[in-house]
């Protein structure tokens, strides 16, 4: 399998490790948000077959955090986001 | 007081040469080393700093090389520098009173063992060590990649000359690896 790299170009899967859900970009504050926000955070999950945006980890590269939108069917891949870049998009400041 | 005698990374006390058929494999002592990162927000300062300075901050998978500095890029707006040890020991000092607070400094040098590939082509020893295709990538491109289990930075200088950095406390392993490789590609 090839991740299409924003920065690097396409890079063998090797490379990388993959984490789980992009929605553990979505953490909700532990303090405010309640115990069951917060419990669905960590033990919900979706389990789609079809579309799906996954965290992977560029370990053997530029030790960047992706969030790559793979298809869980086809294991078509159809975007290759810096996680960086998807969490400032939703107002994240980090 | 003790008198200390410094070693390499292969724990001789001179930089280790090996040659086999065209290849030849040099470690490389003389080069001190150390990461620059952009702190938060900062990238703008850092450049023009950098600039003043005279160390360059080359664009991503690239070297560039320069006097007294040179650098590669590892990671968005992080790169390693490197420079002459003999003029340059101190490069982590150096860097940070150059840079100022715009980045984080981290000392490298003996961190990591040096060892500089020449041949003719490079072509067959390193397609049997990574996943570089590194006939097709250019000049001056460099990339962290992975050999014999070993995280290692590969920098292609042209098709017969390249310079690895690998962790220094797996040098042995390193090197035994490049040999192998070696002895099966020429």
């Amino acid at each position: 399998m090839i991740i299409h790299h924003p920065i690097l170009g396409p890079r063998d899967a090797q490379e990388f490790v993959y984490l789980g859900d992009a929605s553990l970009i979505d953490r909700p504050d532990g303090m405010t948000a309640g115990v069951e926000a917060f419990h669905d955070y960590l033990y919900q999950r979706t389990n789609p077959a079809g579309e799906h945006q996954e965290l992977w980890y560029h370990e053997q590269g530029d030790r960047s955090w992706l969030v790559v939108t793979r298809n869980t069917v086809t294991h078509e891949i159809t975007k290759v986001e810096l996680a960086r870049d998807v969490a400032r998009a939703r107002g994240r400041t980090k | 007081m003790a008198s200390l005698q410094p070693l390499t990374a292969l724990g001789k006390r001179e930089a280790t040469a090996v040659t086999h058929g065209p290849l030849t494999i040099t470690e490389r002592t003389d080069v001190a080393l150390a990461s620059v990162a952009a702190r938060k927000g900062r990238m703008a300062d850092l450049s023009a700093a950098a600039q003043k300075a005279g160390v360059p901050l080359p664009g991503p998978a690239t070297h560039q090389a320069g006097i007294p500095y040179s650098a590669f890029w590892v990671a968005p707006e992080m790169w390693f520098v490197e420079a002459p040890h003999a003029t340059h020991e101190l490069i982590a000092d150096l860097l940070k009173s150059a840079l100022g607070d715009a980045a984080s400094i981290t000392e490298q040098t003996d961190a990591w063992v040096a060892f500089d590939l020449a041949a003719t082509d490079l072509a067959p020893l390193l397609e049997r060590l990574c996943n570089v295709d590194f006939p097709a990538v250019p000049n001056g491109y460099a990339t962290r990649t992975v050999m014999e289990h070993l995280g290692v930075y590969l920098v292609k200088h042209g098709p017969g000359a390249a310079r690895l950095y690998g962790p220094r406390s797996s040098a042995e392993s390193l090197l035994h690896a490049l040999e192998t490789a070696a002895h099966s590609a020429f």
